[in-house]
Formats: C-alpha cells, structure tokens, sequence
C-alpha cells in the first residue's frame, strides 16, 4: 500500500488542478456569452444586406462580369486555416489541423507538391502546427487580440485583391462552426470564387425602385461587401466555438479530478486505517508477550 | 418614418424619425416620409436624422447602402 503521505501531495495536487479547471470553465463561460452576442448583432446586418441584394438582383442579370465568381480552375490554392491562439479546448484545434494536414495530402497534395498552396493560419495554434512541418505559411494571429469588423475586413480585402490580381484561383475556410456550447461541426467554405446560388425564393412584390448611382454599380459594391461579411462570420463562428470547447473540455476535467479525488480519499482512509490496525497488533502482541 | 442604422458590430440607431440627409455616391440627398423606393450606395460624409421632437442627431460613416421603402429606411454602413 502507498505510504500515506505520497497520497496525500497527490490529493493536494488534484485539488489544485481541480480549482484552476472550474476557474477556466467560469471564465469560457463568460467570453462565449460575449462572443454569442457578437454572432447575434451581426445577424440583422447579414440578413438585410441579403434581402438587399436579393431586391436588387430581381431584375439585374448578376454574375456577368462579377470579378468574384471568374472560376480558373483548380491550380492556386489558398486555405485560411481557423483556429485559436491558446489550447486546453479538448479537439478544436487538432480536428482543423487534421483536416488540413489530410488536405495536403490528399486532395490537394499536387498543388502542394508544386508549391501553388498557400497557407494563411489564423490562431496560433494552426500556425505552429503548420510551422511545424516546415510549410510556408503566413499568420494573422493578432486579430483575436481586437476581434471586430474594422481590423478583420483589410484581411478579407487583401484575400479578395490577391484572387482579382490572379494570385489564388480558390479560397477555402477552415474553420469551426459554432452549433452550441457543446458542440461544433467543422466547416470547409468555399470563400472564393462564388459559388452560384439557387434563387429559390422569388418575392413577388416587385417594387419599382429608384437606383443611385445604378443597379450595377450597387451590385457591384455590395458583393465585396458580402464577402466580407462572410468571413467575418466565419471567424466569429470560430471564435464562439472555441469558447464553446473550451468550457466543455474544462467542465469533464472539473469532473475528472473529482473522481480522481474521491478514489483517493478512499485508498487514503484505507491505508490510514491499515496503519492503525497495524499499530494495535504491535501494541497488543507486545503487552501479551510480557503477560507471559 | 422608421429608420435602422447598422453597423456589422452593433445596430447603432433605431427609432421613429422626420427626415434623413445622408452622403449619397452621387451627392448628398434627404429621404422625408413618403419617398419613393430607393437603393443608394453611400460615400463618406455624415447622416443627419431629425428626429421626431426635432432632435438633431449626427453620424459619421464610410461607406454604406440605404435602402427606402414604405417608410422604412434601412442604413448599412462600415463604420460609424
């Protein structure tokens, strides 16, 4: 049996553990309320650029000469790699790595061969996994530092200039979706070029609106705008979900080490009475040998 | 006269309101109670709603779209 006092530094140790684990569910829990809300107040932006988009492209022939949606094949590839800077959030960061490192691999390991593959990591964690393996690979770690609109469309700019100027052919974003606090699904977005679009719903009510400086030019100004908004979706998503992992990992761990230390306490008490019983016969065995 | 202003971070205003001048692409214009429908892309410069009690209230902004009809205004922008 384990001596006692090697059980009881391992108790003490659990119980430390223990409270900085709950100490870290506490505060996921608080980031992913803020980082929900931030989902929520983008959604009326989204859903009504949309709705304008929609009345607009009633009766504009959309797509002809939309810079965003020219498809040149599969030849430069960019995948922004979503993840977050800090771990302990259980397998959000490693299920995006896998699907990338499976990627390069598979799917689009020609390309990656001939070095028309492009890396751009956001989160830490990606970009030292990429890093890692000795691929060429950018970083834009520093935006969950400040995560709001203004520092993460000149990012979504850059990506949207470099595929016009023929940089990249394809835009993919690999990120995690947030679904709800416990669970997340892996996402792998087509970001560019556009994919065409089933106009499903047709509103009837065909308005004869006035157009300044014309339907075109609206068009056109607001499909970046779009764009834009769906990668800073995207990252919004990520950024919920990680809380999201974060506080479940956190949460089983809380559990764990109170598993871990009522099984101790048990081996404990066990061995304290074994070494008590143990004392007695000593005691009891030497005072029946002075008897006799 | 309705009227909602947002931003992709925040819904900035929203309320009931007598006139809106905002920075069009082509020039500045006011939208009073029965425009007609109306997409516009705006430029930079800034939106001044009246609001009902004649209030005066002021925005900057960068880009956006405005959208009028049926006496409902929505005002997207970039950045206020």
């Amino acid at each position: 049996m384990a001596n006692l006092k090697e059980i009881r530094s391992r108790m003490t140790s659990v119980k430390t553990t223990r409270q900085v684990t709950s100490a870290m569910k506490m505060v996921s829990a608080a980031k992913l309320r803020r980082a929900q809300e931030a989902i929520i107040q983008i959604r009326p932006y989204a859903t009504k650029l949309y709705e304008i988009l929609g009345n607009l492209s009633q009766n504009v022939d959309s797509g002809e000469d939309n810079p965003y949606s020219v498809d040149r094949g599969e030849n430069k590839i960019l995948l922004v790699v979503i993840n977050s800077n800090r771990g302990l959030c259980g397998g959000f960061n490693s299920n995006v790595n896998k699907v990338v490192s499976n990627l390069l691999a598979g799917k689009f390991s020609s390309q990656f061969q001939s070095g028309n593959l492009h890396l751009l990591a956001i989160g830490k964690n990606a970009f030292d996994f990429l890093r890692r393996r000795n691929y060429k690979v950018t970083h834009k770690n520093e935006l969950y530092n400040n995560l709001d609109f203004d520092h993460v469309s000149p990012v979504a700019e850059q990506i949207m200039t470099d595929y016009v100027s023929g940089k990249y052919d394809r835009v993919f974003l690999i990120y995690n979706q947030f679904k709800n606090a416990a669970t997340q699904t892996l996402m792998m977005e087509q970001f560019l070029p556009i994919l065409e679009q089933e106009e499903s719903k047709k509103t009837n009510n065909n308005i004869d609106y006035i157009f300044e400086p014309s339907k075109e030019k609206i068009v056109s100004e607001l499909i970046p705008k779009s764009l834009k908004i769906q990668f800073y979706r995207a990252l919004l998503d990520s950024h919920a979900a990680e809380h999201g992992a974060r506080m479940t990992a956190m949460h089983q761990a809380t559990d764990n080490a109170t598993g871990l230390l009522r099984e101790l306490n048990l081996v404990y008490n066990k061995a304290r009475q074994a070494a008590i019983t143990n004392e007695i016969l000593e005691i009891v065995s030497g005072a029946e040998a002075l008897k006799g | 006269m309705k009227i909602e202003i947002i931003t992709p971070d925040k819904k900035v205003y929203s309320g009931k309101v007598k006139s809106v001048q905002v920075p069009g692409t082509d020039g500045s214009f006011q939208v009073l109670k029965n425009h007609a429908p109306l997409i516009s892309t705006l430029g930079k410069g800034k939106i001044k709603v009246v609001e009902e009690d004649n209030n005066e209230l002021f925005f900057d902004v960068e880009q956006g779209v405005i959208e009028v009809k049926n006496n409902k205004l929505i005002l997207l922008a970039e950045k206020i």
